[in-house]
């Protein structure tokens, strides 16, 4: 007994760690609060915030389901890289992605002139469409990368042993995908319906107008505009209320799979023929075009600028690389204490304290710690080190709702085993949990790394004299009426955040194959 | 022993710090300090002068400033703020942390009087377009409406120019306001959180117009020799904006502060700030406006509320253009 609440400590004191972060900076707020109030389109905001997250979660989990089984079952040239490609547009900075979008669906864009062509009316993309369709954009492909994984997590074996004992694709269903999905989507709806809950600049830019505001966007005016902390601190708590409801919802609807453990051997499946393989194809070939579309309008966009870059980019490219990977680690190491803790125990404690990042505002956390730091230090010498941390906890529910399935996988197959063999838990991390969770890890870690990069967040709170990351620079150039080196220098801004996703997933892939 | 000496040693390495040159921080917004701000100028400029050490510390744009002052009161290590505006100055004066200052010649085409602000640059909110894309742009807020052509504008909850159009058309309509946002209604495409995003979705072609400054196309005549952008004159007269300096009452460099806010309206830094910040200057340079400015849209009229007016009309001048909004 005395070794099991040992053996959970380090998870468990993480978790505490990570509420006393969020909430503590949120209390901070409401410390120097005069009077809490809501006001009266405080409601409005929390009912349209609560619709268009649900639409779009809905539609990218039910969308991603065709499109990660072909994946799954298809073999194809370029089929690494496409997968590769899927977490491009979630690793966009919003204001690049909106752009894209805009020039793919909006005025004068193919979709109109397609339209046109056929004699149809114009279609505007601003309103409650557009803002499911660009967080649709941003979420169909994690929701694909994550069901993917998680058809990877089903045993090859038993597919072949299905498909020995002769059972037709519907049944093959049945018993071994929708069981699958039955524990995986749950937490997938719930982790996409959090990341669309904080969104604001999407639902605000094209959401055609005040009826498209969200919590976030309250907070934002609260914080920035109206000076009103009470306000500022009781939305906050909204949206911890909201978030922890969804997260303990999703809890009690995910069961665990039980397929037992395989022999961890990666072969291709006999995949079925006949309509079946045009349906793959076809869901394949539209989340393709749906996807990078709008990822070619930044490319080209960005390409006349790149011949005369300004002066201050490398600087600011090395800043954001540095707090890119720093984070990236930190939250990768702390992800995988918590998945392997929660998957250990039974205590939801970890599970919300991992999630609770998600309903965080960047806005009242920065300024919470900001109110923190400051009786100690100056703000701005600390810039980075509270971006590293701020961005670090802010992309660790990505990495735990990742890691977390495999995670139980891994205790429910191994778990008894290692025990009974009493090994070290150094041995276990790296021979059990280490090569099997690679996978998970390197995607997350990369993930990790790519938002941190895009992510404006706090460093604009805490910014001095010249210590502008990437993104901060990209808006200081939009600023200065510079719009073709901004877009030039989105370009590099994606291009490196797609590097550095690509090169830790590769090396999580590299670790599990080898 | 070794703590004292250590003590020691600290002291040591820190008084040359304290004993060096006195620093002047000055809190300002973000674009401010940016390679193509006026910042690095007016700090090279200052510096030369004052045998002190310009510190720059930014937050986000006018309205964030304000939000960081009061969270930081008293105790500020900020002696100067640069970049507030007359619709933030009321709320300002509010928080009783800003001293008095001395008034700073100007020509500004309105009166300006405030005892704790000097100006250092303004401009009027328009809506601008593309000639080659807009023949006849419109002359009024009701021809705008009538037209079917598609406007950009800023969030007021979010961005100053926002504040700035829905105070405009408070002063220009008063209670007729409601009326001229609900008929606006269908030619807003959007609304975006600040004004780099919907000047972005105007030069992709998104809008035919978006809301920004009279100034803005001499940015395009004068740094990119591009005259197809041009601001609409409005018969209703143009809204004001005009940013403003002042100086923290907890300052430790009052004196240097009074320097660097006279510093700020004389004529080199003014001729900075034309085409850094791209605005008017408080005070015309001697050597007057750049060539290409004689070309921007003058405004039939000036309109610009008070600061006292500006703060009791922002709450319930945003409710209405929410509720028209809204609908």
């Amino acid at each position: 007994m005395a070794s099991r609440a040992v053996e959970i400590s380090p998870a468990f004191g993480l978790s505490l760690a990570i509420a006393a972060l969020i909430l503590g900076s949120a209390a901070m707020v409401a410390a120097r609060a005069e009077s809490f109030a809501l006001a009266a389109q405080d409601w409005q905001a929390l009912r349209f915030t609560v619709l268009q997250a649900s639409l779009s979660a809905a539609t990218s989990s039910l969308l991603a389901i065709p499109v990660a089984r072909a994946l799954f079952r298809r073999r194809f040239p370029w089929r690494g890289m496409l997968i590769r490609l899927l977490a491009a547009p979630f690793v966009l900075p919003v204001v690049v992605a909106v752009m894209g979008l805009l020039t793919v669906f909006g005025r004068g864009g193919p979709v109109n002139g397609a339209l046109a062509w056929l004699g149809l009316p114009e279609v505007s993309i601003f309103g409650l469409h557009g803002v499911v369709l660009a967080n649709v954009f941003f979420n169909m492909p994690l929701a694909t990368r994550m069901l993917l994984h998680g058809w990877q997590s089903i045993p090859v074996e038993r597919f072949r042993l299905a498909q020995s004992l002769g059972l037709p694709p519907s049944a093959q269903f049945r018993h071994l995908e929708a069981p699958m999905l039955r524990a995986q989507l749950p937490g997938i709806f719930a982790v996409i319906l959090l990341i669309c809950l904080a969104s604001f600049a999407i639902a605000l830019m094209l959401g055609g107008g005040p009826k498209a505001s969200t919590l976030e966007l309250a907070i934002y005016q609260s914080l920035r505009f109206e000076f009103d902390l009470g306000r500022a601190a009781l939305l906050a708590a909204v949206q911890f209320a909201l978030c922890a409801a969804i997260t303990l919802a999703a809890l009690g609807l995910t069961l665990p799979q039980g397929f037992g453990a395989g022999l961890g051997r990666r072969m291709a499946i006999a995949a079925p023929t006949g309509w079946r393989r045009g349906a793959d194809g076809l869901a394949i070939a539209a989340a393709a075009l749906f996807l990078f579309t709008p990822l070619l309008a930044v490319v080209s966009k960005g390409l006349p600028g790149l011949a005369a870059l300004p002066n201050g980019l490398w600087p600011a490219v090395l800043r954001s690389v540095l707090v890119a990977v720093v984070s990236a680690l930190l939250a990768t190491s702390a992800a995988l204490i918590l998945a392997v803790g929660a998957a250990r125990g039974k205590i939801r404690v970890i599970e919300l304290a991992a999630m609770l990042p998600l309903a965080a505002s960047s806005l009242v956390l920065g300024t919470g710690l900001f109110l923190m730091v400051r009786p100690f230090v100056t703000p701005e010498t600390l810039a980075l080190p509270i971006t590293v941390l701020v961005n670090a906890t802010l992309t660790l529910p990505y990495l735990f709702r990742l890691l977390l399935p495999e995670a139980r996988q891994l205790e429910a197959d191994y778990g008894r085993l290692t025990a009974s063999l009493g090994l070290p838990r150094r041995t276990i991390l790296r021979f059990v949990t280490l090569p099997r969770l690679a996978r998970p890890l390197g995607y997350g870690a990369g993930l990790a790394a790519a938002l941190s990069m895009g992510d404006l967040g706090v460093i604009a709170l805490f910014a001095g004299d010249g210590g502008a990351t990437l993104p901060l620079f990209v808006q200081h150039l939009i600023g200065a009426y510079r719009l073709q080196q901004a877009a030039a220098a989105s370009l590099i801004l994606v291009a490196i955040s797609f590097a550095l996703f690509w090169a830790f997933d590769r090396l999580g892939s590299h670790y599990a194959d080898a | 022993m070794t703590t004292k000496l250590l003590a020691a040693g600290l002291v040591f390495l820190a008084s040359p710090a304290l004993a060096d040159t006195p620093v002047l921080t000055v809190l300002t917004y973000d674009s401010f300090t940016s390679e193509w701000g006026p910042g690095p100028a007016i700090e090279k400029g200052f510096e030369a002068t004052c045998g002190c050490d310009v510190k720059f510390v930014t937050a986000g744009d006018g309205a964030a400033l304000l939000a960081r002052v009061k969270l930081e009161g008293t105790d500020s290590k900020a002696d100067v703020v640069v970049g507030l505006d007359t619709n933030l100055t009321a709320d300002a004066t509010a928080t009783g942390l800003f001293a008095p200052v001395a008034s700073q010649p100007n020509t500004l085409p309105v009166p300006f009087q405030d005892p704790n602000f000097i100006p250092f640059d303004w401009g009027y909110f328009a809506f601008v377009y593309d000639k080659t894309k807009v023949a006849t742009p419109p002359a009024s807020f009701a021809e705008l409406a009538a037209s079917d052509l598609k406007v950009v504008i800023e969030d007021p909850r979010s961005s100053t120019p926002g504040l700035g159009l829905v105070l405009w058309v408070k002063a220009a309509y008063g209670d007729k306001a409601p009326q001229i946002w609900a008929d606006l209604a269908d030619n807003i495409v959007t609304v975006t959180p600040g004004w780099s995003e919907a000047y972005g979705m105007f030069t992709e072609g998104q809008a035919d117009m978006v809301l920004s400054y009279t100034t803005s196309p001499a940015y395009h005549l004068i740094a990119e020799n591009d005259d197809t952008k041009a601001a609409a004159s409005f018969s209703e007269g143009h809204y004001m904006q005009i940013e403003v300096a002042g100086k923290l009452a907890s300052s430790q460099q009052s004196v240097l502060a009074d320097q660097f806010l006279a510093y700020l309206t004389a004529d080199a830094a003014q001729s900075v700030l034309i085409t850094t910040n791209w605005m008017y200057p408080a005070k015309t340079p001697a050597e007057g406006l750049p060539k290409g400015f004689e070309t921007l849209v003058q405004p039939v009229k000036s309109l610009l509320m008070s600061a006292r007016d500006a703060e009791a009309a922002r709450a319930p001048a945003i409710a209405e253009w929410q509720a028209a909004l809204s609908k």
